[in-house]
């Protein structure tokens, strides 16, 4: 149900934005006022919620301990998967934020014979790292529509992208491996009945969004080949805040656009706020340390206390009167 | 606000990674790609056509360059093109460029202007007119 909910929100969206360029020509809308959109309410979105997560206080000590904590000189601490210093913290989130460390424990459970076994599962780590990199890679690329001159390193990322130069323009690995590796991620929640269960709209409305802009972009590149150097005209125009609007760029980009500026308005309201989240995990981002410091819970407030003192002072004739013994006299 | 100063250092971060192409192309005029026409041999021609339209060289003219590679290279096919009572060779060197002599004016203003490093160049000669 959530399944197909999203895959025709994705292609109404499509449907969208096609008769809204082709149909009824508001190129203004979809090139310009829904792009300057979207960047302010993700720019903003993104910003208010981490600033919302922060008035969260983090009650208890809760580092996750995947191994050994520091213990007696002769035992092996494990410095990155049970830190005890802010430096172990640091490479444990490095770890994590770049190569998933705590995806790479993933298991799975089966039943063979009738009886339960568990083992190593890496083929979500692997999708899942391959998907985020090339999609960062993909990212890092389209910046040679927003500089001029397109800087160096741009280029070389371009090159090494392309190295194998299969085919003309030579063919980018990353776009391919991104919409391989979403399909993927996709492929596991239709095809693995547990998953399935538990996936929502929300979990497949972002991988069709992703993987329709993978493919419109793949479609421009290599198929129905838009006007570059008019796109650029116009990606400059939207970041040097002169937006221009130039006829004879296919609907294809406006669509492509449109499906970016839905992904970055959805961002901060879904689950893709894990891009900032994954910072703010207290089972990540704590040290190990509870048995040297006392972690204060930022919520206690002072207590109002009545100890037995004050309490005998306060019934001291009656608790006399009732022949209870007291303390002081 | 807990942890207030790491907080607002990643946000930082992240406002100036997510806002840097606005921020660094603040005050920058829009230069725009022109390639040039303007060669010797394209001004005397009377009628100024390439071997397809202009439109679609704009956009494919990589995959005629490929094909034609694949055509001579590959399978010896070196036959002229004829369009519009010219000849044409199945060349980079002697064909597109006896006409288009400017490289740096002609390819290298939009490949430049779109980051695009065909390696044409790896083993063609770019001297003007294809000459070394």
């Amino acid at each position: 149900m959530g399944m197909l909910f999203s895959l025709f929100m994705v292609a109404a969206l499509i449907v969208v934005a096609y008769a809204g360029v082709a149909v009824v020509n508001m190129q203004n809308l979809f090139g310009v006022v829904i792009p300057y959109a979207a960047i302010a309410i993700f720019l903003a979105g993104v910003i208010l919620k981490v600033l919302k997560w922060s008035r969260s206080p983090v009650p208890f000590h809760i580092p996750t301990t995947c191994g050994q904590q520091k213990s007696l000189p002769w035992i092996k601490h494990s410095s990155t998967d049970n830190p005890q210093t802010t430096g172990g913290v640091i490479m444990r989130m490095a770890l994590e934020i770049f190569l998933f460390r705590s995806l790479f424990r993933n298991i799975k459970s089966e039943v063979t014979d009738g009886r339960a076994t568990y083992g190593s599962d890496k083929l979500l780590w692997l999708g899942g790292l391959a998907f985020h990199l090339t999609f960062f890679t993909v990212l890092i690329r389209h910046l040679r529509f927003f500089a001029e001159p397109v800087p160096a390193m741009i280029n070389t990322i371009d090159a090494l992208d392309g190295f194998m130069q299969i085919g003309v323009p030579h063919l980018l690995m990353s776009g391919v491996i991104l919409v391989a590796a979403a399909a993927y991620l996709l492929w596991r929640r239709v095809g693995i009945s547990q998953v399935k269960y538990i996936s929502l709209a929300a979990d497949y409305f972002p991988l069709f969004l992703i993987i329709s802009i993978g493919l419109t972009g793949i479609i421009m590149r290599y198929f129905a080949k838009v006007d570059i150097v008019s796109v650029k005209k116009m990606t400059m125009g939207l970041v040097s805040l002169n937006p221009v609007v130039l006829s004879g760029v296919g609907s294809i980009f406006y669509i492509h656009m449109f499906l970016i500026s839905v992904l970055l308005i959805y961002f901060p309201f879904s689950k893709l706020m894990h891009m900032g989240g994954v910072f703010l995990s207290p089972t990540r981002n704590l040290s190990n340390n509870s048995r040297e410091k006392r972690h204060v819970n930022p919520w206690d407030y002072p207590v109002k206390v009545h100890t037995y003192e004050q309490y005998e002072d306060e019934f001291r004739e009656k608790m006399k009167e009732a022949g209870i013994p007291v303390e002081k006299e | 606000m807990y942890n207030g100063g790491k907080i607002i250092l990643g946000l930082i971060i992240f406002l100036a990674l997510a806002a840097f192409p606005f921020y660094s192309n603040l005050g920058g005029s829009a230069k725009k790609a022109m390639p040039s026409l303007d060669t010797p041999v394209i001004q005397q021609l009377a009628v100024k056509e390439c071997v397809k339209p202009g439109e679609y060289m704009k956009r494919e003219h990589m995959k005629v360059l490929d094909q034609w590679r694949d055509e001579v290279v590959r399978e010896g096919k070196r036959e002229k093109i004829l369009v519009g009572g010219r000849e044409f060779e199945k060349s980079l060197q002697n064909g597109c460029m006896a006409c288009h002599s400017n490289k740096e004016q002609f390819c290298a203003e939009c490949h430049g202007y779109a980051g695009v490093k065909p390696y044409c160049w790896d083993c063609h000669l770019s001297g003007e007119g294809g000459q070394i």
